[in-house]
């Protein structure tokens, strides 16, 4: 499958991530290699077949409605790039 | 800087050594700090946690003093995969987006081998997000190894792997994806072993594709990655995919075992002639010692890696999704607004193997691929779990190489991902199925370099495996 600039820009902007043009360039074939390689999968007929989407074999349970170990809003402010005593804080969001 | 010579032969023995008063913890502590500071040639580990060892391997001194019990890893010297949490202590996948990020809580894993009294010396380099097969994408720069420093340790845990084989520490904890503990293991010459999906908890492991990841330890010997995984394994509250299934205690073994391996791959031109020859050794005498050997097919064998790879890419590229420059991580300093804070911090954070797979993992999650890609994996994921199932009714194990070819030269195979992919051959079939798998040494090559041959076996039955790993080893 050919991988256009227009899929790039759209996986991108899914993926948040942005490339410069040389780098657009080595994705574009990377990905195009990487899909054809995975296009094998095509190869086998999976009519009928459920898909496994779950690893586990035992039953989920609900756990007891108990407070089990917490973060605390200090530990969880503790590796924000920009902070104050109470909130992440980000870049302004509206304009003036 | 400490002058105490220490052997180390294993796990158990070191905690004999220290009831026994032939060397104390702290002594093994220092020691091992030391000999990391100054030996570490191989950019395996990241950072010691010197304050930390040094007061667990105290109080351990104070506990043997006043004659109270020590734990089953009373004084062994463990080093761990820079994905792994350990409370107030740096952890960064090797990744510049995490650069300085700490630990608020304290994995499963890990816990439970400081509850047996083991020291935790510092965290080992890796792939960046666990994302290779030869550490040649870690942050940090490339890890080498002790066998042949020009040569890759293998990946994604290539720090733990050099840190065991160079004797920098005793034991050590990796994680495994795709093969990420037993192809560096084969390169190392360790004993590597992935459990069964859902036997160690993931509470605490940084998260790549969370219905393959496991982690697991990397060993000198099979006695002591049994231990350890005795330590490790069992239900965990903090991780509901954990097992509830009981862990083996002692174990029993039966005379002889049935083994079957793929013959068309072991004869396929892409294998190594050495490790063609290693292995059929190793056949031939595993028949000479009464077990059956049988040759099998396996219907998906071209499918095993681009099954794994359409769905670890997905769950990375959904996993990886919370490295947003807000919450914790970097965040970059060209951020002016929400969109740019994402953009930019990503963009900067993340390295070219991470970012790869992350856009093929959303290229195979987008509408218009979803079907084609994502949930025919995961059919084919289940025709491959059932296929492997209904081998494991006929055998104990299925027997492989662990890797195609010994360890490889620094930058040979940088350039071409898919040739990389290719290592995962016989590792990836474990991780798609959820059966534990273990790889142990089967010898080296003419050239010196060490292979491992693999054992992969029935779901929860880590105990069956491990006798079949003595055998081997």
């Amino acid at each position: 499958m050919e991988i256009n600039d227009q899929h790039i820009d759209k996986l991108s902007d899914l993926a948040r991530l942005q490339f410069n043009r040389e780098e657009r360039e080595a994705m574009k074939a990377d990905m195009k290699k990487m899909i054809d390689f995975v296009e094998q999968l095509n190869g086998v007929d999976t009519t009928g077949v459920e898909p496994l989407i779950y690893m586990t074999e035992d039953t989920l349970e609900l756990r007891k409605d108990e407070l089990g170990p917490e973060l605390s809003q200090a530990d969880a402010l503790k590796n924000a790039p920009s902070k104050d005593s109470d909130y992440f804080k980000v870049p302004k969001v509206l304009d003036k | 800087m400490s002058q105490t010579a220490y052997t180390f032969q294993s796990l158990a023995q070191t905690r004999e050594d220290l009831l026994s008063g032939k060397i104390s913890a702290s002594a093994l502590a220092e020691h091992y700090l030391s000999k990391a500071k100054s030996e570490d040639k191989y950019n395996a580990f990241l950072e010691l946690f010197d304050a930390s060892a040094l007061e667990t391997a105290a109080a351990i001194d104070k506990r043997i003093a006043a004659g109270e019990p020590v734990g089953k890893l009373a004084g062994c010297i463990i080093g761990i995969k820079d994905n792994i949490c350990y409370k107030g202590h740096k952890v960064g996948a090797a990744s510049k987006i995490l650069e300085g990020f700490e630990s608020m809580f304290t994995a499963t894993a890990v816990e439970r081998l400081l509850q047996e009294d083991a020291i935790i010396i510092g965290r080992l380099n890796c792939d960046e997000f666990a994302m290779g097969s030869s550490n040649e994408n870690s942050a940090y720069g490339p890890v080498k190894n002790p066998i042949n420093p020009s040569l890759v340790p293998g990946g994604s845990s290539g720090g733990s792997a050099s840190a065991v084989a160079s004797g920098l520490c005793m034991a050590s904890l990796g994680s495994d994806t795709g093969g990420s503990i037993r192809q560096p293991a084969s390169f190392t010459g360790l004993v590597g072993l992935k459990p069964t999906y859902g036997r160690i908890s993931r509470y605490g492991l940084i998260a790549f594709a969370s219905s393959f990841d496991q982690i697991g330890p990397f060993t000198k010997t099979v006695a002591d990655a049994e231990l350890m995984y005795q330590v490790m394994a069992g239900r965990d509250q903090m991780d509901s995919t954990s097992a509830r299934r009981p862990v083996h205690e002692q174990r029993t073994s039966k005379k002889t075992y049935r083994f079957a391996y793929y013959k068309e791959v072991i004869e396929s031109e892409g294998m190594h002639p050495d490790t063609r020859k290693l292995f059929d050794e190793k056949v031939a005498g595993l028949k000479a010692e009464g077990h059956e050997v049988i040759e099998a097919s396996f219907p998906y064998l071209d499918q095993l890696v681009p099954c794994y790879n359409v769905l670890a890419m997905a769950e990375a590229s959904s996993n990886l999704g919370r490295y947003d420059g807000v919450h914790y991580g970097k965040r970059s300093e060209k951020a002016e607004d929400i969109p740019s804070t994402y953009f930019n911090s990503r963009s900067e954070g993340f390295g070219p193997e991470v970012k790869r797979r992350i856009m093929l993992g959303t290229f195979v999650l987008s509408t218009g691929y979803y079907d084609a890609y994502y949930s025919k994996g995961q059919k084919v994921r289940r025709l491959i779990k059932d296929a492997t199932d209904k081998l494991l009714t006929e055998v104990d194990f299925i027997l492989s190489p662990t890797t195609p070819h010994p360890a490889f030269k620094i930058g040979e195979k940088a350039d071409d991902p898919i040739a990389l992919y290719l290592e995962d051959i016989f590792t990836v079939q474990a991780n798609l199925t959820g059966h534990p798998a273990i790889s142990v040494p089967m010898g080296t090559t003419a050239d010196g370099l060490p292979l491992g041959i693999q054992l992969l076996g029935n779901a929860f039955d880590e105990e069956t495996l491990f006798n079949g790993a003595s055998l081997l080893h």
